[in-house]
């Protein structure tokens, strides 16, 4: 019963995982940038929920209908002062421009907020939990894992059936293309940024309920992002929630036999995943050839 | 001119321009000339000035020497590493295994370069078939991995690390001077590797590389092994690094071992100099020195304004401070391309054309 437990734990962990990496997943297959500063802009969701939940003294919850407009904002600044401009400058500078901003988010937050861990008040839901048999579920991932679902989904919905989402597809197809058919695309990069960025802050404020965050844990928060769209695949907003689900189920179960072996263990999982699928367990060829983009090296060298 | 004429008639087309490609200059053997002597007088530090000296040289020649091995990597070969941290913890834990054989530590030092060269092999076989930033987070992912493993091996101490042995017989003086020669031989050997790497047809092949690998490739560039080559250049390069601070710092511990800071570093000097060039790292080195000894009372602030200034430079001048004054003032100190002169003519107008 223990390995059942710890599979569903797990299963309800990478639910997170995946809430995390989908907004890094769009910016990617849209806009062709890999945000390093997505795990520090989720950190700063969790701190704004919690200035404003204790400010008003209530829990995070009420806070969102602020923070996350709020967050969308953020994204669509972020497009149009950084990201569309290192866009122009090639394929390096938006690599190093993230990473810039990485280390300034970080280093403000330390000055603003201090090293100090913080956890968000997440009311009444924090604490709940209901039992299924013998195995415990608590209310907090259950939401975690639904509010993941729900926001892929919605995603993937909004991509497939509106005319927003068939330009975002055009977009993220062939940029040239797109622009030739006339559709604007610094407006679709602005809110394309905006949702990942909004994305980020939700995930920040459920990873701050669950445990804590000090201003550099944005940089494990890449780490598994960027794992959970790795073993997924890029592009498909489904396998990110398959890779998200195999992190955490893998570290759950591992965690078991020893605490001190999960995190490793999700490290090698992604690693192996790297070796045998470089591509993600559940991607097109076509996705596959482009993010791996040093395929022609390994043919020729 | 004759041979030129030949040529020409027998191809019956018109004479070609008869143009003079050199790879030299007499500022080049200047600045070379006036490195040699900067170097003379660096090795004679501890007999002049000693202590006070050494401390921040040995920061300084750090600087340059990491700075440059990035710049071989994300500037030259379009690599973007933010995970060479990996490199520097497994020199220092190399060093402290070699000293704890038996082994010189000063002699460990190359030893632990090996070791990083070694341990970057089977690592380039994951990482390299990845490019750009996913590139960049999956050296971030294989840094964070050794950290792990580190912490989780009692034999090095696990959390709370280890102290460099075999050092005992060295009295202070002597250990910080030998410590100074040391990072002073590997910062030498870094920048003048790098140059005379560069200088052959590696050079123009990892810019092609670094610039457009499609291209590359179908111009005959065997995109791979210049990748694989510049990596575990720089891997090396950095375990060399690794076992120089775990000398200076005298203890080798997980989270200064595989510290990130030393990724923002990098990229700092790099981008603030100027990638792809020899003399740019150096100049990004001196610039960090600078910002280091002047604002780093101000604790965290001083990293706002490094990453801002490396965001700013990024956007505004790509080419860093050496492109920006290079392009100005058409300096060279060091060229690493070809230099195409037309002779004088009429017009008396001379043809600049580096690379």
């Amino acid at each position: 019963m223990t390995w059942v437990n710890a599979v569903i734990q797990g299963l309800l962990l990478g639910g997170l995982y995946a809430l995390i990496a989908c907004g890094l997943s769009l910016t990617f297959g849209v806009m062709r940038i890999v945000n390093l500063a997505h795990g520090d802009l989720a950190v700063c969701g969790a701190y704004l929920g919690l200035v404003l939940s204790s400010a008003a003294g209530v829990p995070v919850w009420y806070t969102l209908p602020l923070l996350l407009p709020a967050a969308f904002a953020a994204g669509v600044g972020l497009e149009v002062l950084l990201f569309g401009r290192a866009l122009r400058h090639g394929v390096l500078a938006p690599v190093l421009v993230t990473f810039g901003l990485s280390v300034m988010i970080e280093n403000l937050l330390q000055v603003a907020a201090t090293a100090d861990p913080r956890g968000l008040n997440g009311g009444a839901l924090a604490l709940g939990s209901f039992h299924l048999g013998s195995i415990t579920v608590s209310w907090l991932f259950l939401t975690t894992f639904l509010t993941a679902c729900v926001v892929l989904a919605g995603l993937q919905l909004a991509l497939s059936r509106t005319s927003w989402g068939r330009k975002v597809r055009a977009t993220s197809d062939d940029l040239d293309t797109a622009r030739l058919v006339g559709i604007k695309v610094r407006p679709v990069f602005a809110s394309v940024a905006g949702i990942a960025i909004g994305t980020a802050a939700l995930a920040g404020v459920f990873i701050g309920t669950i445990g804590t965050f000090d201003p550099l844990t944005g940089t494990n928060i890449l780490i598994f992002a960027f794992e959970a769209v790795v073993i997924g695949g890029i592009g498909s907003l489904w396998g990110t929630l398959a890779g998200g689900v195999i992190m955490g189920v893998t570290q759950v179960v591992v965690g078991e036999i020893n605490q001190a072996y999960a995190v490793l263990a999700v490290n090698l999982v992604f690693l192996a995943v790297l070796t045998v699928r470089p591509g993600g367990l559940f991607t097109s060829h076509q996705t596959a050839g482009e993010i791996r983009g040093a395929g022609i090296g390994g043919a020729l060298g | 001119m004759r041979r030129e004429e030949a040529i020409g008639s027998r191809d019956a087309e018109p004479s070609v321009t008869p143009v003079a490609v050199s790879r030299w200059s007499r500022t080049a053997s200047a600045f070379t000339g006036a490195c040699v002597v900067a170097v003379a007088i660096g090795v004679a530090v501890p007999y002049v000035i000693g202590g006070p000296a050494e401390q921040p040289l040995i920061t300084l020649l750090t600087f340059i020497a990491v700075a440059t091995l990035w710049n071989l990597l994300a500037g030259f070969s379009g690599l973007t590493s933010f995970g060479q941290q990996a490199y520097i913890g497994v020199g220092a834990y190399a060093l402290y295994l070699v000293a704890e054989h038996g082994i010189n530590p000063f002699g460990g030092i190359i030893a632990a370069a090996a070791v990083a060269a070694v341990v970057a092999l089977p690592v380039s076989a994951l990482v390299l078939r990845l490019t750009g930033g996913y590139f960049a987070v999956a050296t971030l992912v294989v840094a964070a991995t050794f950290q792990i493993i580190a912490t989780l091996s009692p034999s090095v101490g696990g959390t709370t690390g280890v102290a460099v042995p075999g050092l005992a017989g060295y009295s202070d003086v002597l250990r910080e001077a030998l410590t100074y020669w040391a990072t002073l031989v590997v910062a030498v050997s870094s920048v003048a590797g790098v140059y005379l790497l560069v200088r052959r047809t590696f050079g123009l092949d990892a810019r092609a590389v670094g610039s457009d690998p499609v291209g590359a490739a179908a111009s005959g560039v065997r995109v791979g092994r210049i990748r694989l080559l510049a990596y575990l250049v720089a891997a090396g390069g950095a375990g060399a690094v690794g076992a120089l601070i775990a000398l200076q710092t005298l203890y080798v511990e997980p989270t200064s071992a595989f510290s990130i800071q030393y990724s923002v570093d990098m990229l700092f000097m790099v981008l603030i100099g100027g990638m792809a060039t020899i003399e740019g790292p150096i100049v990004g080195a001196l610039v960090l020195f600078a910002l280091q000894e002047t604002l780093s009372a101000y604790g965290a602030w001083y990293l706002v304004i490094v990453g801002g200034l490396a965001v700013v430079t990024t956007l505004v001048a790509p080419r860093g401070l050496w492109g920006l004054a290079s392009e100005r003032f058409g300096w060279s100190l060091l060229p690493v391309g070809y230099l195409v002169r037309q002779p004088r003519t009429g017009t008396g107008r001379r043809g600049h054309d580096r690379e």
